[in-house]
């Protein structure tokens, strides 16, 4: 393997890393604030899936980066600046519907983006997809089914599911962006050539969202910058909470 | 017997330490206590190479809460029992199938009163149906699905509406 490929491929799992562990505790603030309490212990259980995957990409962008640095190090220690998540996965939870809409968004995502991160050329990374494919049909027919009864349901939760999506709309072309990193990977069969994505993106959240009765929000405007560490402010403060227990006690077991 | 529970089957009779296979029963999942590591599926070789000893595992789920805990009461128990240079590997691939589950796994599931994979027809996604799951308890097919996610990432909650029990069914993944 060459440097340059390598240390893209050590980028490539962070910024994989940083998405799931930023999504994964966005839904783990759902922890005892659930509309139910069995939605309360769904919304925790993916939380862990999204947080084991940033674990299993932080480690192995640590196997790679070779310095000394563990998945806690990728995690705990870097500032907002540092961080490569793209920008939907931070936005505070907002209300349930807000929460779901960005789910699905995700989930969708997901089930597109897995598939074609399982053929990579790269064992690891295939693993890893292997592992999530399985438990991201679960997460898409729980976003999915939440979408449905939210902006069929009441005049209310319509309304405030209409809102979440024209809300959240400009944060997913982010989604489907490439770099000259991640071109470097999709050439080499590595990474995946999100770009290529977008249309079945489109096609299957526009169905979802015709039949829940919501409107597909238009194209006018877009948030850009998490690849490159420009962050909303809300990561920021997510992160001092995340991180404040690791950095007040470093090293400390229990 | 499902192809995959008869490889792991031969592998473990064919294993050159089998004794070492027999030690780790005790291993509970802690999550499912009436598990063993062997039972769920997420012990995948034992190897010793002179003192040391090396434990494959993997994890059901990615965000397995237990594995953690799982490793410590492998390296514990191996140490008890003399042998003091004991790694444990987390491998990803292949990704856990809930077809490894043994077939001693799934009656002891059932008898701890959680339907097991097989209790439940699959909706044409492949996916955990909405409903008629057997349940545990009272063997009635009258039941169904409260949430997606139970007690764990690896269960469904759902509702039994002749014995009135609540109860976790295993997912299949």
């Amino acid at each position: 393997m060459s440097d340059q490929i390598k240390q893209a491929i050590q980028e490539y799992a962070t910024r994989l890393g940083d998405d799931s562990v930023v999504l994964g505790h966005r839904i783990s603030e759902w922890v005892s604030y659930g509309p139910f309490l069995e939605e309360d212990i769904a919304y925790g259980n993916v939380s862990l899936d999204y947080i084991g995957r940033a674990r299993m990409f932080y480690t192995y962008a640590a196997e790679l980066a070779d310095d000394g640095r563990d998945e806690d190090d990728f995690a705990y220690m870097r500032n907002d600046r540092e961080y490569r998540n793209l920008l939907l996965m931070e936005l505070p939870k907002g209300d349930f519907a807000y929460s779901q809409v960005r789910q699905l968004f995700a989930d969708v995502y997901y089930t597109l983006m897995l598939p074609e991160l399982l053929q990579s050329k790269d064992e690891t990374l295939s693993a890893i997809a292997a592992k999530a494919i399985k438990e991201t049909k679960y997460h898409l027919r729980r976003s999915r089914d939440w979408v449905l009864r939210l902006g069929d349901g009441t005049e209310e939760s319509h309304k405030r599911t209409q809102k979440a999506l024209d809300q959240l709309w400009g944060y997913t072309h982010e989604l489907f962006d490439m770099d000259e990193t991640e071109q470097l990977l999709a050439d080499a069969g590595i990474g995946v050539d999100v770009s290529r994505l977008r249309d079945s993106w489109l096609k299957m959240v526009s169905d979802i969202l015709t039949e829940a009765t919501l409107t597909v929000p238009e194209d006018s405007w877009a948030v850009r910058g998490g690849r490159v560490g420009y962050h909303t402010e809300n990561l920021g403060h997510m992160l001092t909470e995340m991180q404040i227990v690791h950095r007040s006690h470093p090293g400390c077991k229990w | 017997m499902p192809e995959e529970q008869y490889q792991r089957l031969q592998q473990r009779s064919a294993a050159d330490v089998r004794e070492l296979w027999d030690l780790l029963d005790a291993v509970k999942d802690p999550e499912v206590p009436a598990l063993s590591i062997w039972d769920l599926g997420i012990l995948r070789d034992i190897q010793r190479h002179k003192e040391q000893v090396v434990v494959t595992i993997t994890p059901t789920y990615s965000g397995c809460p237990a594995m953690d805990n799982i490793s410590t009461d492998v390296v514990s128990l191996l140490n008890a029992n003399g042998y003091s240079d004991v790694t444990v590997k987390l491998v990803l691939s292949p990704a856990w199938s809930s077809e490894w589950m043994s077939a001693e796994g799934r009656k002891k599931l059932r008898e701890y009163g959680i339907a097991p994979p097989e209790d439940a027809e699959l909706d044409e996604d492949g996916l955990t149906p909405d409903a008629h799951a057997a349940c545990p308890h009272c063997s009635s097919r009258n039941t169904r699905r409260v949430s997606e996610f139970g007690s764990t990432a690896c269960k469904a909650l759902f509702q039994c509406d002749d014995c009135g029990e609540p109860f976790d069914y295993f997912k299949k993944i």
